[in-house]
Formats: C-alpha cells, sequence, structure tokens
C-alpha cells in the first residue's frame, strides 16, 4: 500500500537506468480508459493503469439525503474511495480504513473544483471509485477516471482532472510509482491538476526531497499529467463521436 | 448563407476565441470560450451554440414536461419530472383562485400515479420548479406507453421545425408527446407501438450519428414491408 516506506529488497534502478519492469525514469505504465460502462449510473469511467483496475461512478445531480446537508446555493460533491477485498494479495477489511477515508477526501477536493457546483443547488453529486485491483498510484488513477464519469454524467466542469505521481528512487526522480517502487521507494508526490486552467488540486509529498528534486518530480507529473490528459479526451471522444475526430464547416441551416 | 464551424468538444476545450454571444454549456474565459459539457459545439454569425450529448434535466421556464404524480398536499401536487428537483403544481392553478382545501378534493383531479404534461412556470435557483397545465394539451395523460430517453437528444427526436416526430407520427400512426425533460408518451394501436418505441431507442442511442434520419426510415419502412 502506499505510504509504508519499507527497507530496501529489490534494486529498483539497474546499472542501465532501467527500473524492475523495464521503464525508463520517465516513463508510464500503460494506461487503458472506457468511458460508460456502469448501466444505472449517471456516468461512469473503467481505468487500467499498471496493474491498477479502477471502476468510477457518478450519481447525480440528486436529491441531498439526509436532507440538512443540503447546500443552498451550490451541489453537496461526496467521494468513496474503496478497495475491494480481493485488491490486494491479503483480504482486505471491506469496511473504510483511516488511509480510504483520507484518500476519499482528497479526491472529492481533487475533483470538486472542477464541477461548477453553482449550477445545481440543494443537489447532491456523488462519486464511487471502486478498486478493483491495486498498485501504486491508486489514487490518482481514481481521479482520472472519475473525472471522465463526470464528463459521462453530463455535468457542467471546467476542466477534466488528471492526476499522475511523481517519486524519489535512491535521489533519482521518477515517473509514476508502481507498488514496489512506492513501498521501498524514497517519496512519492501525487498530484492532480486541471491541465487547460493550469490549477492543481491534488498536490501530497511524502518523503524528504532537495529544493530542486521537489521542483523536478512536481513539473514531471505534470508534464505526464499532460499525456494522460490526452488519453483521457480520446476515451471520450471514442465514447461519444465513435473515435474520429472531427471539425467541420458547415453551411448554416435556417433555424 | 454563412457558414458555422462544428466542432467535437469535451469540458476544457477552447470552442472559440474574440468576441461572440454564447449560450448554455459555454463559459467566458478572458477572450476564450470554454465548453463546460461533452458536445457538438457550433461557432457562427449568431455566436456560440454548445449542443451537450449527456446530462441530466435541469428544468427551465417554459419547457413542457411529461410527469409523474407522486405526492399530494393541501396545497397541491408533488409531480417527479424526472430531474433532481421536484415540481409542484400549485392547486390554485388547477382550481382558480376560489380553491380552498377545504372544499376541493385535490386527488379527485390528479392522484398518486397519474401521469401529467405540464408548463414550468417558473424555476429559481432557491425553490423547486413550479408547475402549471394552463393551456391546450396539459392534463392528465390517461394512457400510452411511456419511455425515457435522454434529456440532451429531444432536439434530436423533435427534429428540425418538428420533422422527426411527425414523420414517426405519421409512418406509424401514433400520437408521440414529448417532454423537454425526456419523457415520451407513446399513444397508438398496439400493432405499431412496437416500432414507434424501437424508433425512439434508435434516436436516443444514435443521435450523434450523421444519417440518423435515413437509419429511422429504414426501420419504419423494414417493419411495414416485412411484418
Amino acid at each position: 500500500m502506499e505510504g509504508h516506506r519499507l527497507a530496501p529488497e529489490h534494486k529498483l534502478i539497474d546499472e542501465n537506468g532501467k527500473r524492475r519492469d523495464g521503464r525508463e525514469w520517465n516513463q508510464l505504465r500503460p494506461i487503458k480508459l472506457e468511458v460508460g460502462l456502469v448501466k444505472n449510473a449517471d456516468g461512469s469511467a473503467y481505468i487500467e493503469w499498471g496493474k491498477n483496475k479502477i471502476m468510477a461512478a457518478v450519481y447525480g445531480p440528486k436529491e441531498v439525503h439526509p436532507k440538512h446537508q443540503v447546500l443552498p446555493d451550490r451541489a453537496l460533491v461526496r467521494a468513496r474511495y474503496h478497495m475491494a477485498p480481493f485488491s490486494v494479495d491479503e483480504r482486505k477489511n471491506p469496511a473504510p480504513s483511516r488511509r480510504e477515508i483520507e484518500i476519499s477526501k482528497v479526491i472529492r477536493e481533487a475533483l470538486a473544483p472542477a464541477i461548477i457546483v453553482e449550477d445545481y443547488p440543494r443537489t447532491a453529486i456523488e462519486v464511487w471509485v471502486e478498486v478493483l485491483q491495486s498498485d501504486g498510484g491508486s489514487r490518482v488513477a481514481g481521479i482520472t477516471a472519475a473525472s471522465l464519469a463526470l464528463a459521462d454524467a453530463g455535468i457542467n466542469m471546467r476542466d477534466l482532472v488528471v492526476g499522475c505521481s511523481c517519486g524519489l528512487i535512491d535521489d533519482t526522480v521518477v515517473a509514476d510509482l508502481d507498488d514496489t517502487e512506492d513501498k521501498e521507494g524514497d517519496g512519492d508526490m501525487p498530484v492532480a491538476m486541471m491541465p487547460n486552467l493550469n490549477w492543481v488540486t491534488l498536490l501530497q509529498v511524502d518523503g524528504m526531497y532537495s529544493r530542486e528534486k521537489f521542483q523536478k518530480a512536481f513539473e514531471l507529473a505534470l508534464e505526464k499529467g499532460r499525456e494522460i490528459y490526452a488519453m483521457q479526451r480520446e476515451a471520450l471522444t471514442k465514447k461519444f463521436f465513435g473515435g474520429e475526430a472531427m471539425t467541420a464547416q458547415v453551411e448554416e441551416e435556417a433555424a | 448563407m454563412p457558414m458555422i464551424e462544428r466542432k467535437q468538444v469535451v469540458p476544457g476545450d477552447v470552442i472559440a476565441r474574440g468576441d461572440y454571444r454564447w449560450g448554455d454549456y459555454v463559459e467566458k474565459r478572458g477572450d476564450e470560450y470554454i465548453a463546460l459539457r461533452i458536445g457538438l459545439a457550433e461557432v457562427g454569425g449568431d455566436g456560440i451554440r454548445l449542443n451537450p450529448m449527456t446530462g441530466s434535466y435541469i428544468p427551465r421556464a417554459e419547457d413542457q414536461v411529461i410527469g409523474k404524480v407522486v405526492d399530494i398536499n393541501g396545497f397541491g401536487w408533488v409531480v417527479d419530472i424526472n430531474s433532481c428537483f421536484e415540481g409542484f403544481l400549485p392547486a390554485s392553478f388547477v382550481f382558480g383562485r376560489e380553491f380552498s382545501p377545504a372544499t376541493h378534493d385535490l386527488s379527485s383531479k390528479f392522484a398518486v400515479g397519474d401521469i401529467i404534461g405540464a408548463r414550468i412556470e417558473s424555476f429559481e435557483r432557491s425553490r423547486d420548479p413550479q408547475l402549471s397545465i394552463r393551456g391546450r394539451g396539459y392534463g392528465k395523460i390517461p394512457k400510452g406507453e411511456i419511455v425515457k430517453i435522454s434529456p440532451t437528444k429531444v432536439p434530436r427526436l423533435i427534429g428540425r421545425h418538428g420533422a422527426m416526430i411527425n414523420m414517426l407520427s405519421e409512418r406509424t400512426g401514433c400520437d408521440i408527446q414529448v417532454g423537454q425533460n425526456g419523457v415520451v408518451v407513446v399513444i397508438g394501436p398496439p400493432e405499431s407501438t412496437p416500432t414507434a418505441l424501437r424508433a425512439i431507442k434508435v434516436i436516443d442511442d444514435e443521435a450523434h450519428s450523421a444519417d440518423l434520419g435515413r437509419k429511422v426510415e429504414e426501420l419504419l419502412g423494414g417493419t411495414q414491408t416485412g411484418a
């Protein structure tokens, strides 16, 4: 799991500068995104990012229950991050853990700035992130999928939100840590951002960074985030427009 | 005729730069116009328009909706209008100004479970939308098949100047009532109603396709000769 540092058992970067799975320092794991799989949700998305397999679903805007939580001028955004009992090697207790409660909070706060909550007064927008198989970087994968689910639900958004993590291994900045690198490496830095607005909506840091390393890791996360953003766009275009990009000059029809 | 530019957008995309009038689902940021939804954006002489591909129904004054009565209180009917807001039809709009809860029986007019056609009289952010049944064609819908489609596809189902809905009606012999909230009621003979429902489903599923008209024609034509 994220956040635990152990004594290194594995050599995380070999003499050629390659990582355990053969990646370069700045290379992402393979990512697959799909939009609209949960039939009963208003919007949904599925992401496979390395060994992560995560389902995100959005319900709403809908009525708020319990009623005393209603916000008179905007929507209430709820998020739940949950790991399935079978998502890790050793069975995980399905009750929300301290870690899951924290991640639910940061996912909510990473997504909420993108949603135009003022357009939906007195309603609730619920985001469910279910981790079916977990690897390193599941919170940023969850955010990436959840923002697609929100767009799929047709909720007014300023921008998509994309997450990416970076980290430190033996004083080397690397992109997109997997589970082992997260546990045995020297630092993890999940970042979420809105790529068009250039807003950062999540920045967590674990480990000790020099100023230069911090700067480098942060900028690498933003750069890689933009790569993932291109994949998000592709997934949305595929679902809604059948994949073909289109800008057309058409003759104005009489309205 | 002036040319309009049409392009696919996702939330956060810049639709155009410059000086335009702009409609719903578009935000102005500096001199950029930003899309807030997935959809087709049109930039033309009369400004920027975004036709969203997905989204739930948000009431708007003057919309015609079809809803279901879910509750009756002393002052009117609570109506489910397929939205996150519940519509309220005040009894005084139905019985007139002389309405009094003591003398009028609300359930004699509309009972819980009734389907009604109504108009959104007013809707403000702070209160639930108010409905009205004043005008022709509103009121209880006693029979018919109800289907829900995505509210963003309603303009495609109606078509330009009602072309699509008129064609459907004529070819199937069904009376089709469409609410802006995505609720559709089909009233017609039992042999052609399923065809109409199928056609509505096709329009809902393939609203974005350019040859939608042809697909619907095919469906309607096929059943006429085939069955």
